[in-house]
């Protein structure tokens, strides 16, 4: 099948492209506050995380819920202000900027959401609803907008246009609403995509095709694409590399075909072993999933923060000291003592 | 605009909205008809007017339609004034004579409190002169007065003191209307075609004189009259769009801002959210009508000030906590958080995103709690803290309490205003509960 075909992967050390996006040892730790006053301590929701991304690159941050993807999409966004560490977009800190800087990259990025419903205002028509972004962008003239909402929609095959135009998201199927959630994202023209398990939520029938949908205009546009998930089974279909993150932290980052055929870290092996293609050989297989829950993120185990789940461990090393970034082969960095 | 008619749609399938749609709708049309009948000034004019403007009604008497239910008809009030041609003039120059002739249909049971004619008269230096004699319909021709006019001359029967001694065992009033060969202690009343017959003898050749016939009854107008002879149909009339604006204001006004406050407080959260609620913590066990009272027996009793004293001390009220609880839910929905991840601003998300969540909510509250703020504005007048020019419902409650209207047996003037009162209630709280049924299906019955 042509759609699962790996797209073809570049090597990041020696890609050529602009960094678009460059997050710095990002941490964003939230508050935990005692009743009355004080702080009882932090959730390490992302806890130096360190990325670049190109322009016109796909990228997959892979990990289980409660792992810190939202939380690091919400600092890309702006949402969220890191404790430490930076987002970089076009060589701008976006921590550091004002009003009208965040305005402007704002313009730049676009959002698509898990839930499609959830994610558009129930009282809002489709074209109400698109015109939004343009209106907080500034755009006043109402013939332009209109115009703009007629190409979005055409572009996200939500065809003939008249008959989408004037229905409320409950009147949408659901595919028809995460292609309005896509519209609105691809609105502004945006150069950068931040996707939150975008097809999560949908029928699997209706997944491919908006995966296909996402490939086109992330090819089209030449967009920079952060496509956040939990399934591995979806990456596939048009990320270049793959991050996968466990505990707040990147654990492996590589491009796609040499995780996916050579996983170096033992969380991306179970990951890996834990999905579910649909493929006659997967009901005879027994999935080994890694026992325990993940760590809490308030209190993270020392050392390496999978130690307590692996079945690789090494005692007195990765119980006690928390593992650098190594790379095996160039191009593929994993966090794990076995690669020292 | 379409759900606008579906809500309308929706609504026609209970019998209470329609009813409760129609009486407010009734309510509106006459809240905007009395202003244009009877514009601002001149209502004021009337209700503060005393015996020159209310010459024409008698004082404490019921509406003319109370003789419906009555077998014993009660003397309606009327005027005939010659100068609006209600009475026959005619006018001899030859002998310089003016005769005026009046002729009405008495066909009551009862007597008139009093008959009273008002005399104009224009003239150089001779006073005209005037004689009145009254034709009964059986044929009797009775000499009431004769006299010279000057320009303005008021003639009452009742104090006429011919009269007084013509008919010793009864009044001057009742003695022209009694069959003088019926039983003195059970007379009976000569019905028919009464005739009055004022011949004026003029000394001058440009001598006119009119003459308006007023006839107090028992009964008088629609709405009947009260203690200053006012027609408390001014009263009824314009107390309609003042008892609707100052509901329909105070709910909107306060609806509006606490949902807003609200909604400013949850999305701001931190100290903004705190300190919201607190000031609804303090404000809900503050004694509102004592408030009121003070601010309108020391301060001003302007109803545009009492408005604004009824919504400041509204808005923290318990609305603040419901719709709080709502917000709360909406601020963590996905499409907020789309919105700020396109940089739509603070106002905008909680204008357009936040608010029309809570319309559902809103709107029912909004109509259920008009009755509340017009009761409030009708009893701060029962009170006599009612605005001091506007007449309002309350403001006749008021006055009739203070002349111990139920007292002396005067039900017409609780009970109009009393009524309507009620009434209005009742049409807003009808609507109110179809709205938040349709607003609300989870209310729905089966």
């Amino acid at each position: 099948m042509a759609e699962t075909q790996v797209v073809a992967s570049k090597s990041s050390s020696e890609d050529t492209r602009k960094v678009l996006l460059s997050i710095q040892n990002v941490r964003v730790w939230f508050e935990l506050r005692r009743f009355g006053f004080g702080i009882a301590g932090y959730v390490r929701a992302v806890d130096g995380v360190a990325f670049d991304l190109h322009e016109g690159e796909a990228i997959a941050v892979v990990g289980e819920s409660g792992c810190g993807k939202s939380s690091l999409m919400r600092t890309i966004l702006g949402l969220h202000r890191p404790r430490e560490g930076q987002v970089v977009f076009e060589d701008k800190v976006i921590s550091e900027m004002g009003r009208e800087g965040l305005k402007w990259y704002r313009m730049h990025v676009g959002y698509i959401q898990q839930d499609p419903y959830g994610a558009l205002p129930p009282f809002m028509s489709v074209q109400r609803i698109l015109e939004e972004p343009l209106i907080t962008a500034g755009v006043h003239n109402k013939k332009e907008r209109e115009e703009r909402v007629r190409k979005v929609l055409t572009e996200v095959k939500m065809t003939p246009v008249e008959d989408f135009l004037h229905k409320f998201p409950h009147m949408l199927s659901g595919g028809q609403q995460q292609r309005t959630v896509i519209a609105r994202a691809m609105i502004r023209n945006p150069r950068l995509i931040v996707a939150d398990e975008p097809v999560s939520m949908l029928d699997a029938s209706v997944r491919v095709e908006i995966l296909k949908l996402l490939r086109s205009l992330q090819a089209s546009h030449n967009l920079s694409f952060i496509y956040i998930t939990h399934d591995l089974s979806t990456v596939k279909y048009f990320s270049e590399r793959i991050f996968v993150m466990y505990a707040g932290q990147l654990v492996e980052k590589g491009p796609i075909g040499k995780i996916l055929k050579n996983p170096l870290h033992p969380y991306t092996h179970a990951l890996i072993a834990a999905t579910s293609d649909p493929d006659a050989r997967n009901a005879e297989t027994y999935k080994e999933v890694p026992p325990g829950e993940p760590p809490s993120l308030v209190k993270p185990p020392a050392g390496c923060r999978f130690h307590p789940r692996c079945s690789r461990i090494i005692k007195g090393t990765c119980d006690v000291e928390e593992p650098p970034e190594f790379q095996p082969e160039p191009g593929h960095q994993v966090k794990c003592w076995l690669y020292k | 605009m379409n759900n606008l008619k579906r809500t309308l749609r929706e609504l026609a399938r209970y019998p209470s909205a329609i009813f409760g749609l129609s009486i407010i709708g009734i309510l509106v049309i006459v809240g905007i008809l009395a202003p244009i009948l009877i514009p601002y000034e001149r209502a004021i004019e009337l209700w503060r007017g005393g015996e020159e403007i209310w010459y024409a009604n008698p004082r404490n008497v019921p509406p003319a339609w109370i003789n419906w239910f009555r077998t014993k008809k009660l003397v309606e009030t009327f005027t005939l004034d010659s100068a609006k041609g209600e009475a026959e003039k005619l006018v001899d120059s030859v002998n310089n004579q003016i005769v005026l002739t009046y002729t009405f249909e008495y066909n009551y049971d009862t007597f008139p409190q009093e008959i009273i004619f008002y005399f104009r008269a224009q003239y150089k230096q001779q006073k005209p002169f005037v004689s009145i004699v009254w034709y009964t319909p059986d044929g009797r021709q009775i000499p009431i007065d004769n006299l010279a006019l000057s320009t303005t001359t008021t003639v009452r029967f009742s104090q006429n003191e011919r009269l007084a001694r013509r008919f010793i065992d009864t009044s001057p009033v009742k003695g022209l209307f009694i069959d003088p060969t019926s039983d003195v202690k059970n007379p009976t009343i000569v019905k028919g075609t009464y005739k009055i017959v004022l011949t004026v003898t003029s000394f001058e050749p440009e001598t006119n004189v009119d003459a308006e016939l007023v006839v107090h009854g028992q009964v008088a107008g629609w709405a009947g009259t009260d203690h200053r002879r006012r027609d408390l149909g001014v009263a009824i009339l314009w107390g309609t769009p003042v008892a609707l604006l100052f509901g329909l204001m105070a709910a909107l006004g306060t609806s509006v801002l606490t949902m807003i406050i609200s909604a400013v407080g949850t999305w701001y959260g931190g100290w903004v959210d705190e300190l919201i609620q607190r000031i609804t913590g303090v404000n809900l066990v503050l004694p509102f009508l004592p408030i009121l009272i003070m601010v309108g027996t020391f301060y001003s009793r302007s109803i545009w000030i009492i408005l604004s004293v009824t919504i400041a001390l509204s808005i923290f009220g318990s609305g603040i906590v419901t719709y709080r609880s709502v917000f709360l839910q909406v601020k963590e929905s996905p499409y907020i958080e789309a919105a700020r991840s396109y940089g739509a601003s603070n106002a905008r998300i909680i204008l357009m995103y936040m608010v029309p969540r809570v319309i559902p909510l809103l709107i029912p509250g909004l109509v259920t709690s008009v009755p509340g703020y017009v009761f409030l504005e009708a009893s701060l007048a029962v009170l006599g803290l009612g605005d001091p020019v506007l007449p309002t419902w309350g403001k006749i409650i008021n006055d009739a309490q203070t002349n111990g209207a139920l007292y002396e047996g005067l039900y017409y003037w609780v009970l109009e205003p009393a009524v309507l009162l009620m009434i209005t209630g009742l049409a807003f709280a009808m609507l109110g509960f179809s709205l938040d049924r349709i607003f609300n299906p989870r209310l729905r019955g089966q």
